[in-house]
């Protein structure tokens, strides 16, 4: 495989790179640590690409501006955290019943409110599934090292594209914020996907169109279509409805239209599985911890494995189960109280206890904390 | 070569996350497995400021010093607050230009007025932190000199590469009188 | 419905859900005989709301039509425009959505000095949420919120927009339609950010509270108390007390955003800064 020379690169750099490298030529946000310098690269780099920057007055700002401008036909992306993303939240919602692609990074910092700015935190796993009110689909990814910051950003922007939906890359300042040796995909060696355009004439296009794929078509604004966007219930035509039967048809569609394609969105990995009896489920920085663990306690000759979910929303379930045979407990160490340690265990709990290792403190869960708590469940 | 792990500790201004970059940097131009990362409070200067870089042939999985072979400590402050946290045997650089009586039984602690050095030999006291991290890579040969210069010269602005030149050699002939 | 306009409008729509004597229906056939007698491409335009009475005219209308969320209408458009700069956009919005909740978007929109034509319906109340005061509520009159009248001091928005860095300001009035019409155009006509202070009326929720009245007294109480600036240049300020001005309050011409971000982009690819 082509690749570039090896650099060293941040975490958040490359998730610009990774944004740039799809297709993203819209950014729009507002200054804040640890993800700030995702909007510094993007006000520099997109210019050079002919694409436009734009830093509001506040974080609501930053996440409606780039959903006027995805409608216009853009590839879009803002970055934020903690509190950033607390305002965003009413936005992301509209993105989600609208159905407007978009991306979000979200660079975990330590919370509630202003928490620690600089510290590393995973306190948003379930703001990313529920954080604005209603019902609604969500994907997202978590990635674990500075290549995967390109690589699942890319990704993203193709989901969001793809499947018509806002799309989070939950970062934590760990990752973020360090160095690490990477050779990236060239671009050409990258499948990047665009939106599917209506090529009906406008009389007929319907924007929120019920039919078998669940995701209708999107015209760009400015090319003849004259649709209406909303963020009340709308019917197929995009305007504002209050008869049960096409809301419910409508949310319906719109909650089917990712657990139908969940096959081919689900990313996961897992090392040590086939015959491990204790299994760590970890993700984003808390997962290279637990990988050190794995790998130590192998030489000892402990039976421990890891799977690792990169999409966290959907929750990779039958990856997880298949997983079990052999697994007499399992292990969830989070930077937070137990948040996916909920899921795992809806999940699990038939097949295997499940122990939280919890630690919310500003610093990060060793390797020595993981496999304590391994020798601590043996 | 065994796992290295570098603790550059100091006050916010002095540079050490950009030491840690470039010795990081320099650590990819031999081909070496790398991660570098930082804490800080969130103000730009004065606050406390501590760089990590971990060297190794093979992955780096967990990204964060467990315990330092080598230590920097550029301000006394970082000195009481990180000076007991070295491995044995290990390295610890102190800044004589600020610290006084610096002891340390676990650890081979080298006084370099790294400062006062860039101060009366260069005449800039911003070249403080190429010196230091000269003194670091000669003290254990992490990496060569010359992909320390490449990384040096890599990074920092135009038209300051004859001071940067100045500052490398510096802190390696401090590192070889040292060792 | 006047048939050389018909064409702008979602015929299958209306009627709206205005209340009867509500002023909003005039003035948004107001922007639609301004589109239309400027001559702009109607496929290249798009229309922006937020969210109240007002914000419901875009789904009346026949473009792309954006109904936003409450205070967001200016920060969605921003986006609209910025990232195709060869829309012409234009923002729908009330005096609660733009002033309230929408009022840090309201200035800073402004301060770019972006190319957005913004009709602002000033009725004086937040009508859809049954007549809670606003902004733009005057001092001591009475609201849902307000049941003793309200203490606060309100804005005047046109002064807002002005002091923020706006290039373009009119007021006008349901009643001083053909103003109204003239305001819009000269609004589409300057390239940078235009207000169009719009003033409505609400009987339902503001004009009963305040007895002021049927929908026909409010709209007199529009025409009796408008004096056209030019007009008011020559009066004695006695003459102007308890009164408001119609008409272009300010016009001056100044660097726009957009025009100013392509400049940004085509001096960085050639010169690399």
């Amino acid at each position: 495989m082509k690749k570039r020379k090896a650099r060293l690169v941040q975490g958040n750099r490359a998730c610009a790179e990774g944004a740039l490298a799809a297709g993203v030529r819209f950014f729009a946000g507002y200054p804040i640590t640890p993800s700030t310098e995702i909007a510094e690269i993007m006000s520099e780099e997109l210019p050079k690409l002919g694409g436009k920057f734009i830093q509001m007055e506040d974080e609501i700002g930053g996440m409606t501006c780039i959903l006027g401008a995805a409608l216009t036909g853009k590839k879009v992306l803002t970055a934020s955290s903690g509190p950033g993303i607390s305002l965003k939240q009413e936005a992301i919602g509209y993105a989600a019943l609208a159905e407007i692609p978009c991306v979000i990074v979200n660079v975990q910092r330590l919370g509630p409110s202003t928490g620690g700015p600089t510290s590393t935190a995973q306190g948003d796993i379930m703001q990313a599934r529920w954080g604005t009110h209603g019902d609604h689909p969500i994907i997202a990814l978590c990635p674990s090292s500075v290549y995967e910051c390109f690589t699942l950003t890319v990704t993203a922007v193709n989901y969001a594209e793809k499947y018509r939906t806002p799309v989070y890359v939950l970062l934590d300042e760990i990752i973020g914020h360090m160095r690490e040796k990477v050779e990236f995909p060239d671009i050409s060696e990258l499948e990047i996907i665009d939106r599917k355009r209506p090529d009906c004439p406008p009389v007929d296009y319907l924007p929120y169109k019920i039919d078998k794929t669940l995701i209708p078509a999107m015209a760009d604004f400015g090319t003849g279509y004259k649709w209406h966007v909303t963020g009340l219930m709308h019917d197929e035509t995009g305007f504002p409805t209050g008869k049960p039967e096409i809301i419910d048809a409508q949310l319906k569609r719109l909650m089917n239209k990712i657990e139908k394609y969940e096959d081919e969105i689900l990313l996961w990995e897992d090392i040590e599985t086939d015959d491990a009896e204790i299994l760590i489920v970890a993700y984003g920085s808390t997962a290279r911890s637990a990988v050190e663990a794995v790998e130590n306690l192998r030489t000892e000759g402990i039976k421990v494995g890891l799977f690792r979910p990169i999409t966290i929303w959907p929750f990779p379930e039958k990856a997880l189960r298949s997983k079990l045979e052999n697994v007499k407990h399992i292990i969830v160490p989070e930077m937070n109280y137990g948040q996916l340690s909920l899921e795992v265990e809806r999940v699990c709990k038939d097949k295997a206890p499940v122990s939280g290792l919890y630690k919310v403190n500003s610093l990060p869960l060793s390797p020595n904390e993981v496999m304590a708590k391994v020798r601590e469940v043996l | 070569m065994k796992r290295w792990e570098f603790r550059l500790s100091g006050t916010g201004g002095q540079g050490l996350i950009t030491a840690g970059i470039i010795l990081a940097e320099a650590a990819v131009i031999e081909g070496k497995e790398v991660v570098q990362s930082q804490s800080y409070g969130p103000e730009a200067r004065g606050g406390a400021s501590k760089a990590e870089v971990i060297i190794d042939t093979k992955k780096i999985n967990y990204p964060k010093v467990v315990i330092p072979d080598v230590l920097l400590a550029m301000s006394p402050e970082a000195a009481q607050k990180y000076g007991s946290e070295i491995k044995e045997g290990g390295t610890i650089i102190v800044d004589s230009s600020f610290i006084e009586n610096f002891v340390n039984e676990k650890a081979k602690v080298i006084k370099i007025p790294i400062t006062k050095l860039a101060k009366e030999e260069i005449g800039k006291t911003f070249v403080a932190n190429i010196i230091a991290v000269s003194a670091l890579v000669g003290l254990t040969k992490v990496v060569s000199f010359e992909a320390l210069k490449e990384a040096v010269l890599n990074r920092i602005p135009k038209g300051t590469e004859e001071i940067n030149i100045k500052a490398l050699e510096i802190g390696w002939r401090w590192a070889q009188e040292k060792v | 419905m006047r048939p050389d306009l018909q064409h702008l409008f979602r015929m299958e729509k209306l009627p709206h859900i205005w209340c009867p004597g509500c002023g909003h229906g005039i003035i948004t056939r107001a922007i639609a005989e301004a589109i239309n007698e400027s001559g702009i491409d109607l496929d290249k335009t798009v229309i922006v709301s937020g969210i109240g009475c007002s914000s419901r005219a875009p789904g009346y209308m026949n473009f792309d039509t954006l109904h936003t969320l409450h205070g967001r209408a200016l920060a969605f458009a921003t986006g609209v425009k910025l990232a195709n700069p060869e829309l012409n956009v234009f923002v729908i919005t009330g005096d609660g959505d733009a002033t309230a909740i929408g009022g840090n978007h309201f200035i800073h929109a402004a301060r770019r000095n972006i190319d957005l034509t913004v009709i602002l319906f000033n009725n004086n109340i937040y009508g859809m949420t049954g007549g809670q005061y606003s902004p733009l509520t005057p001092t001591g009159k009475m609201a849902a919120t307000s049941p003793y009248g309200n203490p606060e001091n309100n804005f005047d928005v046109a002064a807002l927009a002005i002091a923020a860095g706006a290039s373009f300001v009119a007021r006008g009035t349901a009643f001083h339609d053909k103003l109204l019409v003239n305001s819009i155009k000269e609004g589409i006509k300057n390239k940078g950010f235009s207000l169009i202070e719009a003033l409505s009326m609400c009987p339902t929720s503001y004009g009963r509270r305040n007895k002021m009245g049927s929908a026909a007294d409010m709209i007199k109480h529009l025409k009796d108390n408008a004096v056209n600036v030019v007009t008011a240049q020559k009066l004695p300020p006695e003459k102007l007390e308890g009164k408001f001005l119609i008409g272009t309050l300010h016009y001056k011409p100044y660097r726009e955003f957009t025009e100013e971000y392509d400049k940004l982009i085509a001096r960085v690819q050639k010169e690399g800064k």
